[in-house]
């Protein structure tokens, strides 16, 4: 098994006296689509924040790239898409991308293919010229995405992408995360949507502040004797069948 | 450099927001007119002035006066009983080739109307004496010509009319009550700081409350360069909105500089940056527009007391220490100086290192704080 990209040790994270995140463990490693699935509030967006060094762990460590966050530099190689769609309304989906560019570091004669390529892979060429307050939500994902994409990064971290965006799209969302899997890179993904899960190389099961299970999904469904990830959630949580 | 895409980016969003460029720019606008309104109707009051023992032709001079009726008093006593009943605004009292003005000063637009008054009956008085004074001196010196001609011309002073001495009296308040030119300077500031104020802390709250500001700290860009790049963004901003609150001000408002011009935008674009690095500072402990709104009235509006329109050296000493954390008092205190007096911009050190202090102070305290949405 190659080095991991992403290793997760015995992180704990409390907001308050809540402890939402009590012992996390997994890893990611190059070419895999790792799929973190919990309902809402279960803290999956916190686990992407300990990862991205956004916020301090209170125990344990996250490594990315065999370095412990959180590390400015690392970002770089990070692409990251957020659970909202964190877009600048009053500019175009060109400028946005543009901007982003730039924050990541690209040098001027990257930008222009970089934009033009998850353009494409977004299926947005032709709407970039246009306002992102004219834009539906669904194209507010997918320009999220596109940035999330720039520069190639090693890493792509994906907070609920596929949220409220259309069958199809999502469909053309995942073959573009198996082409990138295929390519080598590495994503996290999360979702609390659970027939997403069964598309994921592996899954990572978050109830309660814990990873109660890592594994394919078709091990997860043949562990639990249940044919869908959903069933697998249900069992874990007790819930009679 | 980051830095200058952050700010690039930032002055397209302001450039596409129609209403707050609208707020920034024309609602000080919009004040300093309404408060031209208020000033030169005021101007414009009818005032009534006795006088006592004032020499025949400057008394004609005050009566064809605009906007001022003249009583003639024969005595002092009679003239300050009608002060005391209210029929005369002022007394004009003639004491051995001096003058002692005494005011009602319970209206300062009234003082200013007859303060402006009497200066031009006086001025015209002696421009006519010096020109018949002047007319007696070639005269004579015509004369002496004739019977020497060789002689050498005396030295005498074609022109020495001494000029009269004015004591000002005030029956309510002094000088400095109500004076209209001496806040203005103060009001300019404030109005310089309340929109940048109001305006880059909701441009940084919207950052963060849309989730951008995650976004972008989840770039390798630096905490410094995002800060940097709004200074360097609203700074642009505030050069404009600072000449043109200055030049309307003084243009409209009719204010007199006797110092550079420059030096008032200058002092007043600092106090633009510090309010830049306070409202990006405040913003951070609000979690809506109308939560930074709340903060005006607390942090803001009270500044304009300890501003230096009241004079703070009549204040309890508490109340002075306050003030000194207050940056609208120091460059209050810089521009007025600059202003009224006409003061150098070298010589006001003072204000403007403090300025600075508070402006590097607080960019520190806002590259700080950022750590709180990145921990690098
Ligand atoms: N900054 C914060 N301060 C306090 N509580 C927080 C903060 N961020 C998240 N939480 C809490 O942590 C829990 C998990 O949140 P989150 O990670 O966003 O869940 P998920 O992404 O799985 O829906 C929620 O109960 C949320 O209220
Ligand atoms: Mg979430």
């Amino acid at each position: 098994m190659a080095a991991a990209i992403i290793n997760l040790t015995h992180l704990v994270k409390k907001f308050g006296t809540q402890t939402i995140l009590k012992d996390i463990n997994f890893t990611v490693v190059p070419g895999q689509i790792v799929g973190l699935i919990g309902p809402s509030g279960a803290g999956k967006s916190t686990i992407i924040k300990l990862t991205l060094g956004m916020e301090k762990a209170d125990n344990g460590t996250a490594t990315v790239f065999g370095q412990t966050m959180p590390q400015r530099q690392l970002l770089a190689k990070i692409g990251y898409m957020a659970q909202t769609d964190a877009l600048y309304e009053t500019l175009s989906g060109q400028e946005n991308l543009v901007f982003f560019a730039k924050m990541k570091g690209l040098s001027k004669s990257e930008i222009v293919h970089e934009i033009t390529y998850v353009a494409k892979v977004v299926g947005l060429t032709a709407d970039l010229n246009k306002r992102v307050s004219g834009y539906s939500g669904g194209m507010k994902r997918r320009l999220s995405l596109a940035i999330a994409l720039l520069g190639q990064p090693q890493l792509i971290v994906l907070d609920e992408p596929t949220v409220g965006i259309d069958p199809a799209l999502r469909r053309q969302v995942w073959r573009e995360l198996n082409k990138l899997r295929d390519a080598g890179r590495s994503i996290l993904i999360t979702t609390h949507v659970m027939d997403e899960a069964e598309l994921a190389d592996q899954v990572a099961l978050l109830l309660d502040g814990e990873v109660i299970a890592f594994d394919t999904p078709a091990k997860l469904k043949q562990q639990y004797q249940v044919a869908t990830i959903e069933d697998v959630f249900l069992k874990a949580e007790g819930v009679q069948l | 450099m980051r830095t200058w895409a952050i700010a690039n980016r930032v002055i397209k969003e302001l450039l596409r927001d129609k209403r707050t460029l609208a707020l920034m720019f024309l609602a000080p606008i919009f004040i300093l007119i309404l408060l031209n309104f208020v000033f030169s109707a005021s101007q414009a009051t009818d005032v009534t002035v006795g006088t006592v023992a004032v020499p025949q032709a400057l008394q004609q001079n005050l009566e064809q006066s605009k906007h001022v009726t003249v009583k003639k008093y024969t005595s002092k006593a009679a003239a300050q009983k009608g002060l005391k009943q209210n029929r005369l605004d002022a007394i004009v009292q003639h004491k051995t080739a001096n003058y002692s003005l005494t005011y009602a000063n319970t209206d300062a637009s009234k003082t200013t109307a007859v303060k402006m008054a009497f200066k031009n009956a006086l001025a015209t008085n002696t421009m006519s004496q010096l020109k018949s004074k002047l007319m007696a001196t070639t005269a004579s010196l015509a004369k002496l010509r004739q019977q020497l001609p060789n002689a050498p011309i005396p030295q005498q002073s074609a022109a020495k009319v001494a000029a009269p001495k004015i004591t000002n009296h005030y029956v309510y308040g002094d000088s400095d009550t109500g004076f209209f030119d001496k806040i203005l300077p103060i009001l300019m500031g404030f109005f310089v700081f309340f929109f940048v104020f109001l305006i880059s802390g909701m441009a940084l709250l919207k950052e963060r409350t849309s989730g951008t500001l995650n976004r972008l700290l989840a770039t390798p860009v630096k905490r410094s360069e995002i800060v940097f790049g709004y200074m360097l963004s609203y700074g642009i901003l505030a050069i404009f909105q600072t000449i043109l609150i200055v030049l309307v001000t003084i243009w409209l408002l009719k204010i007199k500089v006797v110092g550079s011009l420059i030096n008032v935008v200058v002092i007043n674009l600092l106090l633009a940056l510090v309010a830049l690095a306070f409202g990006i500072l405040v913003s951070t402990f609000a979690n809506s527009e109308f939560q930074m709104m709340q903060f005006i009235p607390v942090l803001v509006i009270p500044q304009i007391f300890f501003s230096g329109i009241i004079p703070l050296d009549t204040m309890a000493d508490w109340v002075k220490k306050i003030a000194a954390v207050i940056p609208l008092k120091y460059s209050g205190d810089a521009t007025t100086q600059i202003i009224t007096r006409g003061v150098s911009i070298t010589s006001l050190g003072l204000d403007i290192g403090v300025l600075f202090l508070f402006l590097i102070g607080l960019t520190i305290l806002n590259i700080v704080g950022l750590r709180r949405y990145r921990k690098v």
